[in-house]
């Protein structure tokens, strides 16, 4: 049973945490900040959520907290963006590190400087390597779906990973779009209670986060890396339970009009959907073309993403960072994992939509126009960009 | 052949569930300096006992206390603290 709403994503995420009734969230309330915590502390002062909200003074404080809070065994939550997600940072590698399950949600945005509160996806790529699952979201409904997913799989006896949820800050975490909202019941159906095996307990007392020498620190850190590739099996399997419950469904890559598709664009997030329009447009005058989407970016999808770029010729990535000296992050991290293939496409990257830069219709279509020519005579570019004058 | 873990040895998480294990482990062979007391000053106060920082001053049967020299981190906060000025930091010899 659900009912259509328009919400905004923010406030959809907000409604995601109500419902999976967490126990603490921690959150630093100012820029760069979202209406995800603001609407979560109304829900707390209103008696609608019965949770510990627990007010910080900086981002890092805010995730600290939040390891505090998952290391006793209550649901934890939390929200941050841009400079906030830097300021975290090194917490962040601690939280897969001790395998302690916090979900967050990530508004995308730029980093400074020039100041920009805007959106991109220099937050997230800088944040890539920090052990957490992370996962894109197109829309509202996706932003909510995908909260409640989160949950169930960071939990996950045989996960217990924190998990990132991203949204473009903005264009999708700032704009209402209508959703279905799913009932309580259902919720509760498909997201068990929190049972964290090694709960911190004065009655059963034991040492959470001790010290790594360099004779056992290299086996935790494989250890480590070995069950995060191993949790893949728990995020499919939740997918496929939230389409049981929910009846929408998710996977790794998403493969949008690929069948016979000789050029490939490959975008994330909520720039999917404008992609689509364009793909829509050009099938429409029979060009082979489609669209392939990355939902789930950590642990990385390499079977999924081979199998979806399979016959293609051209692979197009649309990057919204720069990974100073490199290029764009997700065409190189694309490129290599196709490395290995016998027939791979020609993968080419470009870079746009930076600090809040608006790429419409037309910009994806000189992306692909210019993409399909750089990938069948190349250029003497390190890289291209989209957009940029 | 080594029995060391491997990383398939490893506890989620890295977490200890018997803690106060280092009790079987000697964690106190980087020292520099070891405290060694003079039981004529000594006026068995305790304040040795109370501000070691890692427990590692016990009292004995004769009424004095001692330094565990497995654990001891000769940090010398027991020779500071001393009133009666019975306790003197000394070099650890050549090993």
């Amino acid at each position: 049973m659900s009912k259509r709403v328009a919400l905004e994503a923010s406030h959809a995420v907000a409604e995601a945490a109500r419902m999976a009734n967490v126990d603490v969230i921690s959150a630093y309330p100012i820029t760069p900040q979202t209406h995800i915590p603001e609407r979560l502390a109304e829900m707390v002062a209103d008696g609608e959520l019965n949770a510990a909200y627990i007010p910080v003074e900086s981002e890092h404080s805010a995730m600290s907290a939040c390891l505090g809070a998952a290391a006793i065994g209550a649901r934890t939550f939390t929200a941050t963006a841009g400079p906030g997600l830097e300021y975290m940072h090194n917490v962040l590698y601690v939280a897969p590190s001790m395998r302690l399950p916090v979900v967050m949600t990530v508004a995308n945005r730029a980093l400074s400087a020039p100041i920009s509160i805007w959106g991109d996806h220099s937050d997230v790529m800088a944040v890539r390597d920090t052990g957490w699952i992370q996962v894109f979201c197109q829309n509202s409904q996706e932003a909510f779906d995908l909260t409640i997913w989160a949950f169930r799989v960071g939990e996950d006896r045989s996960v217990l990973f924190p998990v990132m949820v991203h949204l473009d800050g903005f264009p999708l975490s700032h704009v209402v779009e209508p959703m279905f909202l799913p009932g309580q019941a259902d919720v509760d159906r498909f997201l068990p209670r929190f049972q964290y095996p090694y709960p911190l307990d004065p009655d059963r007392p034991m040492t959470h986060g001790a010290l790594g020498p360099p004779d056992i620190y290299s086996e935790a850190k494989l250890a480590q890396e070995m069950a995060l590739q191993e949790s893949r099996n728990v995020i499919l399997q939740a997918w496929k339970e939230f389409e049981d419950v929910f009846g929408r469904r998710y996977s790794p890559v998403e493969e949008y009009r690929t069948e016979g598709a000789e050029t490939l664009l490959l975008a994330m997030g909520s720039y999917t959907e404008t992609a689509k329009i364009v793909i829509d447009q050009r099938r429409d005058h029979g060009e082979a073309i489609g669209l392939i989407s990355i939902r789930l970016w950590r642990p990385f999808p390499y079977e999924e993403l081979r199998r979806a770029v399979k016959g293609a010729g051209r692979l197009i990535v649309f990057d919204r960072c720069i990974s100073f000296g490199m290029g764009g992050p997700v065409f190189s991290e694309v490129r290599s994992a196709l490395y290995d293939e016998d027939r791979r496409p020609k993968v080419v990257g470009f870079v746009g939509g930076l600090g809040g830069r608006d790429v419409p219709e037309k910009e994806f279509g000189y992306l692909i126009d210019r993409g399909k020519e750089v990938a069948d005579r190349g250029s003497d570019r390190m890289m291209e960009t989209v957009g940029i004058r | 052949m080594t029995d060391k873990p491997t990383w398939k040895d490893m506890h989620i998480g890295n977490i200890i569930t018997d803690p106060g294990n280092a009790s079987f482990r000697r964690t106190g062979d980087w020292r520099t300096e070891k405290p060694v007391l003079d039981k004529e000053m000594c006026v068995r106060c305790a304040l040795c006992w109370i501000d070691c920082p890692d427990g590692a001053i016990r009292p004995c049967d004769d009424g004095y206390y001692e330094a565990d020299l497995h654990y001891c981190k000769g940090c010398g906060i027991c020779a500071r603290i001393c009133p009666a000025g019975a306790i003197l930091m000394e070099e650890e010899g050549e090993q």
